[in-house]
């Protein structure tokens, strides 16, 4: 009879997957996971193989970032497990749900120091969300719904899941698979907790304010928040300024928009934040990168915070109003009553800031392309059209960052808070999986695409039509810029004696479509031929190797200190 | 500032690397963990005093509760609960010392657990003001070796974890 069957963990797991409506699945196969993959390419589920673990991880985050959904990585025990680290690190600085499983070794070898054998979970304990070693197949299905719960509610991060082959191989009846969570100590905030007096204190707040900002995160693209914090800013008429995370939450072409704070975020975004006798943060975490010298940040604002994670609140910044709830359901519940704010002379202030502190950059004599001037052509070339980007780490990432327009949530994919390298193209497959109606556009730097170059075999294998730029300087551009105005120009393991040419070589190796282009009369010419080629395609664009990222709030700063871009001074 | 936190947690494998693993990773400062079974033995219970000042301690609090397998955290106010240490103290014991170490130990209602012609060892209970008075007065002496356990606490009145 039916109640006679019995499946093995490997089966549970890819029909636990499968259930849960995952599509695609990115990893690499290994001793450890042999029984999965056995499994795995007989089921409905898609499995991605990617140049390496890591890219398993990235392509696994670019999809959950691009979509929503939980992002699965599948990888073996051993190097294949800490290949996953990175990523997962990536994920929980970015409260990114993904759920990595990666086999482990059969239990009665575990502290053998057996071939491929690591102890993961010890590993990442500190940067998962949560971690799993199973050890007994009847506990597969419970663990793996309980991996995508906690990944998925409340703030987002990783969930590390490690399997050992007997689990895998294991056989139990079916009628004794129990998917009931078991998690007495995880709870969620539910709506409606906030309390309806702290809505009208905030309320009161924007009566008394003559020049509020609101201050937003990712926690708005999080909590699915963008129509109530566009409803909320436009019926108290408060401007937006966002966090690097939060870039196209609100419309970049909104004319409440006030721009990216931080480090190297709008002048003016930074001066309104500096100005601003009201602060209304909302699922943002007064990041480090944000606030400069913490202790003088907005010292002069009345602060409101609203997290979803209670353990933001007051944790680097002491607010004046902290509300521990859903922003979605902090935005829907005091629209209604907002007061318009008499923030009239402030908007016009700030409109004169937007114009006066605009992100400029020297023009050159025309004989090279600069990287900001090509950016800005390709966001005029993409206007209208689905297009999701993500990037690699520094300063390409940060001219992405201030020279695209990001009209629509889930659009600017980047590693923020881990700031890794190499994140730009494993990201890029797993969002153009993830987003097939999106053109999806890796901006990359030569250091950068260089960590996961191999990720390119992937897109080919595929034809995973991953658009990549690289903004190739020839250098390691940030460390570059720090080494060049901290450290007297001593530049330090920034620069190769050699460079490849990508555009040739990539073209002869993975049969990839490449153009390099290096006169600015040509950006329209490789822009057009990148978006117009059916499937992947690598642009190289050969861009100046010392060119700043500014402005600038050196680290450890205050806005005061605010390095501006070439030919703007500073009138208070 | 000294806190004493009581945290009951499933009791897993891992569970206690996990809770000790967040201090270091978040440079708290523990001064001292102690962990036992519960009546339940699905849960155990883990008691830690934590150095720093108030904001500290909401962090401290926050960060514990975040933890999936942390079922509920309690900051134990010394007014409203009961602690309690144990120390186990090898005190050098020659010849007038001795009456003055018996002495001591009998005003701190300690007990003697081993004499030797050299030596004597003590078992001291109590909060850690007391403890630590103790161990002030037994130092002159000559402390051989001392041994201390973590704080166990209780809140007072019928409330529960």
């Amino acid at each position: 009879m039916a109640d006679d069957i019995k499946k093995i963990g490997a089966q549970i797991l890819i029909d636990e997957l499968t259930d849960l409506g995952v599509k695609y699945v990115f990893g690499y196969p290994g001793g450890s996971n042999l029984p999965i993959f056995d499994v795995i390419n007989k089921s409905r589920i898609e499995m991605v193989l990617n140049g390496d673990e890591r890219c398993a991880g990235h392509a696994a985050e670019g999809y959950a970032r691009a979509t929503g959904e939980v992002g699965v990585a599948l990888v073996t025990s051993g190097p294949g497990a800490t290949n996953l680290v990175t990523p997962l690190a990536d994920a929980k600085m970015d409260s990114t749900p993904i759920v990595g499983i990666s086999g482990q070794v059969y239990s009665h070898l575990i502290g053998k120091d057996a071939f491929q054998e690591t102890p993961i979970t010890n590993v990442t304990q500190a940067i998962t969300k949560h971690n799993y070693l199973v050890t007994r197949t009847s506990d597969v299905a419970r663990v793996v719904r309980e991996a995508f719960h906690i990944a998925s509610t409340g703030r987002p991060g990783p969930v590390l899941v490690d399997i050992t082959k007997d689990a895998q191989e294991g056989a139990v009846p079916v009628r004794e698979i129990s998917r009931e969570y078991r998690l007495p100590g995880y709870k969620l905030v539910e709506a409606p907790v906030i309390d309806e007096k702290r809505l009208d204190e905030v309320c009161d707040a924007i009566r008394k304010s003559r020049r509020p900002l609101l201050y937003i995160g990712q926690g708005i693209v999080l909590g699915e928040a963008w129509d109530e914090l566009k409803a909320f800013a436009e019926r108290t008429e408060i401007p937006v300024a966002s966090t690097i995370l939060g870039l196209g939450a609100f419309p970049g072409d909104h004319p409440l928009y006030a721009g990216m704070l931080g480090m190297h975020g709008a002048a003016y975004a930074n001066f309104a934040i500096d100005q601003a006798d009201l602060v209304l943060c909302l699922g943002a975490r007064f990041d480090d990168r944000v606030t400069g010298k913490v202790s003088e940040f907005i010292n002069n604002a009345f602060i409101v915070h609203v997290d979803v994670d209670k353990s933001e609140l007051n944790k680097n910044k002491k607010v004046h109003i902290g509300i521990h709830g859903k922003v979605k359901d902090f935005l829907a519940r005091i629209t209604p009553k907002a007061p318009k704010a008499d923030s009239g002379d402030w908007l016009a202030h700030l409109a004169e800031l937007k114009a006066r502190y605009p992100f400029d950059f020297d023009k050159g004599d025309g004989s090279q392309i600069k990287p900001q001037a090509f950016l800005r052509a390709l966001d005029a070339a993409v206007a209208g059209k689905r297009t999701v980007y993500t990037t690699g780490v520094g300063q390409h990432q940060m001219w992405a960052a201030q020279f695209l327009t990001f009209r629509e949530p889930r659009t600017f994919i980047t590693s923020a808070g881990a700031g890794t390298m190499g994140f730009g193209l494993p990201a890029a497959v797993g969002a153009a999986l993830g987003r097939p109606d999106s053109t999806v556009i890796n901006i990359d730097g030569d250091g950068s695409f260089e960590m996961n170059i191999n990720e390119l075999r992937t897109c080919f294998d595929r034809g995973i039509p991953v658009k990549t730029v690289i903004l190739n300087n020839k250098i390691l551009g940030m460390v570059g810029q720090w080494q060049r105005r901290f450290y007297k120009r001593n530049y330090s393991s920034v620069e190769f004696n050699e460079y490849p040419r990508y555009a040739d070589g990539i073209r002869a190796l993975y049969g990839i479509e490449t153009m390099a282009i290096s006169k600015p009369g040509d950006i329209a010419k490789g822009v057009d031929a990148m978006l117009k080629t059916p499937g992947p395609f690598v642009l190289e664009v050969m861009i100046p190797k010392e060119e700043d990222v500014l402005p600038m709030i050196p680290g450890g700063r205050t806005i005061k200190e605010m390095i501006l871009a070439p030919g703007q001074v500073r009138r208070d | 500032m000294r806190h004493t936190i009581a945290v009951l947690v499933q009791n897993h494998t891992g569970v206690l690397a996990r809770v000790s693993g967040l201090f270091s990773s978040r440079a708290y400062n523990i001064e001292s963990l102690s962990v036992g079974t519960t009546t339940d033995p699905e849960f155990s219970r883990i008691t830690i005093a934590v150095s720093g000042d108030d904001q500290v301690l909401e962090q401290v609090v926050k960060q514990l509760a975040k933890l999936v397998e942390v079922v509920k955290v309690t900051d134990l106010k010394p007014e409203t609960s009961v602690l309690r240490e144990l120390a186990l103290v090898k005190i050098k014991a020659e010849g007038s010392h001795r009456l003055e170490i018996f002495e001591i130990t009998s005003v701190f209602r300690a007990k003697v657990l081993d004499v030797s012609a050299a030596s004597i060892a003590v078992e001291v209970t109590g909060a850690h003001d007391k403890i630590e008075a103790f161990l002030e007065l037994a130092r002159p002496h000559g402390i051989l070796e001392l041994v201390r356990t973590g704080v166990a606490g209780l809140s007072r009145g019928p409330e529960t974890l």
